[in-house]
């Protein structure tokens, strides 16, 4: 299921502002890969390139090589759609859709991409929302609008409706940054579960949990607001929090600037 | 160097202030001086006494408020007091509209003028009744719907969800012309193509005409429902794998339906009491004419000019035409009615 992901020289922009500049990196498949950085850096952005959503936005544009595996996203006639599916993202801020009830956001995936059987539908939900840790809360209310959940419920199902598509890769913009510290605890238990079965991308702004779930880090950084984001370091993420090989990096990580 | 500023804050926190039923009396002194200033200067109109009124009471409530609670208590309160005055001011010819209305059109109203037409009833004749007419509204206002509300739908999906550069902005450019076409103009200009085909009036013309003034209406309030669709939605949905076209489908009209329905609903509801297009286009007709497609129709909007302009003052016509505006008005609020229980049954589920 999990795939590997490989990016070689890759920018992105909103118009002709270069937000991205030059990202070489490999996301190993099965591992928990966290982005950390200043605000503006581009890690969301970068995030959104993996899975060709940089591209909904106006103006988005993207240069450079992503390989899932062993095939460009970015080659010409690769249908974004299908990329989609392959590599599903979860939010920023929950966003379950406000019409459908908890059942049908979890299906609402599958619903969309093609027709199923009541019972397979069924099996797919449960097998979901237990991944997603949801299942014991929500199974007596399935039927119930989505959005009448807490935020951390409404995050973990917006959880399972991704892995309910059952993509390769899983990308995660900040997902626990709208969440108390037990819903963050219990999406950080998720991941750590998650990851047996997808390749997992997080950005997050929390260091301690960038430390706490991840097995590779990558640092971000800008020289200067108005330029464009880079890598600066990727590395196991034992090392980048306690021997880092660029002094940015040590420096971000101890609190020194940003 | 120190300036010493005097503190003017008074030492505790309350301060005076009115009670609760001072506006009442305000507003009652206000009326009553109103009345005795009418009175004596021998004024007719009572539009005037209210007039005056309303102006007394904002003036004393300032005065009073700022004598007892201060300047900006006062100022609140001048707020408010302009609010309810305005408020009033907006009520008033409503309330005495549909009351007269009401008080004259309840004489003829009954199963019976309904149900029959005026065939073979002379203008100045007692009875007849409206059926042609509904019949005729009801069929060329939903012909028109059935053309204006999907193209109007449409446009504004083009608009919000694909629309980039200059095409949309040609597009938001003309819907924007198309509001400001008045009815008249919109029927002339059906008129120039029927005389061109040298065709006699009927319905479908008139639904023609009735679209064109709807179909900027619906686009309008369309786009402005999706507007206030999150983005966060449709990423949502596209992160998922789903194309473009379902999602606008399946995730993006859906959470707008309720206000997309209030939307065709009030533009359903401006386009019945078109007179205009429907005076030139479709011509009026006393007998029932089912067929929208060939001869003369009538419409309750034209029904009720008719009535006043061809009876020369006759008091069963005039009867005819209140009875006939109470339909109308009943009409229009009862689609009000159905747009808000649609827009409250579709919209985004809360409840836990």
């Amino acid at each position: 299921m999990a795939k590997r992901i490989d990016v070689s020289g890759l920018s992105a922009y909103y118009g002709s502002f270069r937000a991205i500049e030059d990202i070489s990196m490999t996301v190993e498949p099965r591992s928990v890969t966290a982005f950390i950085g200043p605000s503006g850096c581009g890690k969301s952005t970068f995030l959104r390139t993996l899975n060709r959503m940089h591209e909904v936005t106006p103006g988005g544009r993207v240069e450079g090589k992503v390989m899932l595996d062993d095939e460009n996203l970015y080659a010409a006639g690769i249908d974004p759609v299908s990329v989609r599916r392959e590599v599903g993202m979860v939010f920023q801020r929950p966003n379950p859709f406000p019409t459908m009830s908890v059942y049908d956001n979890v299906a609402a995936g599958l619903k969309l991409l093609g027709s199923y059987k009541k019972s397979q539908l069924d099996d797919i939900v449960e097998k979901s929302l237990r991944g997603a840790n949801l299942w014991n809360e929500v199974k007596d209310r399935l039927n119930k609008p989505g959005s009448g959940l807490s935020g951390g419920q409404q995050q973990r199902l917006c959880i399972a409706r991704a892995i309910a598509v059952e993509p390769n890769v899983l990308l995660m913009d900040e997902p626990c940054s709208a969440l108390d510290p037990i819903s963050t605890l219990a999406i950080e238990d998720l991941i750590g579960e998650l990851k047996e079965r997808f390749t997992i991308v997080i950005v997050t702004h929390n260091m301690q949990q960038a430390a706490r779930v991840s097995d590779r880090t990558a640092f971000f950084n800008l020289a200067a607001v108005g330029q464009p984001g880079k890598l600066i370091e990727i590395d196991d993420t034992e090392r980048i929090f306690s021997n880092p090989s660029v002094q940015a990096t040590e420096d971000y990580i101890s609190g020194r600037f940003g | 160097m120190s300036t010493v500023l005097t503190d003017k804050r008074p030492t505790t926190l309350r301060g005076a202030s009115l009670p609760k039923w001072s506006p009442w009396v305000i507003a009652a002194g206000s009326v009553a001086v109103a009345v005795g200033i009418g009175l004596g200067a021998g004024l007719d109109s009572r539009i005037q006494w209210g007039l005056i009124a309303a102006i007394l009471y904002v003036l004393g409530t300032y005065a009073i408020a700022s004598m007892v609670e201060g300047k900006r208590q006062a100022k609140d309160r001048i707020a408010t007091s302009l609010v309810w005055v305005a408020f009033l001011l907006a009520v008033v010819p409503l309330a005495s509209l549909v009351w007269a209305t009401v008080e004259r059109g309840v004489k003829v109203l009954d199963v019976y003028f309904l149900t029959h037409s005026m065939g073979v009833v002379g203008d100045r004749e007692p009875g007849g009744g409206i059926y042609h007419a509904i019949i005729g509204t009801l069929e060329q206002v939903g012909l028109a719907t059935l053309i204006a509300a999907p193209i109007g739908v449409l446009t504004a999906i083009y608009l919000v969800e694909y629309g980039r550069g200059n095409l949309a902005r040609a597009v938001t450019f003309f819907v924007d012309v198309m509001t400001g076409i008045p009815s008249i103009v919109a029927g002339l200009f059906i008129l120039s193509i029927m005389l061109i085909f040298e065709m006699q009036p009927f319905g479908f013309a008139g639904s023609l005409a009735l679209a064109i003034l709807m179909m900027p209406v619906v686009v309008r309030s369309t786009e402005e429902m999706l507007k206030l669709v999150p983005n966060e939605l449709r990423e949502a949905s596209l992160a998922l794998g789903v194309p473009k076209w379902r999602t606008i489908l399946k995730i993006v009209l859906p959470t707008a339906i309720g206000g997309i329905t209030t939307g065709i609903m009030l533009a359903i509801a401006r386009i019945a009491g078109e007179t205009a297009p429907v005076l030139l286009l479709v011509f009026g007709n006393p007998f029932i004419n089912n067929n929208p497609f060939e001869g003369a129709q009538a419409s309750l909007p034209l029904y009720i000019y008719q009535q006043y302009s061809q009876s020369a003052g006759a008091e069963p016509a005039y009867d005819r035409a209140w009875a006939a505006s109470l339909t109308l008005i009943a009409f229009v609020m009862i689609l009000n009615l159905l747009a808000r229980g649609i827009a409250r049954w579709k919209a985004p589920k809360t409840g836990r």
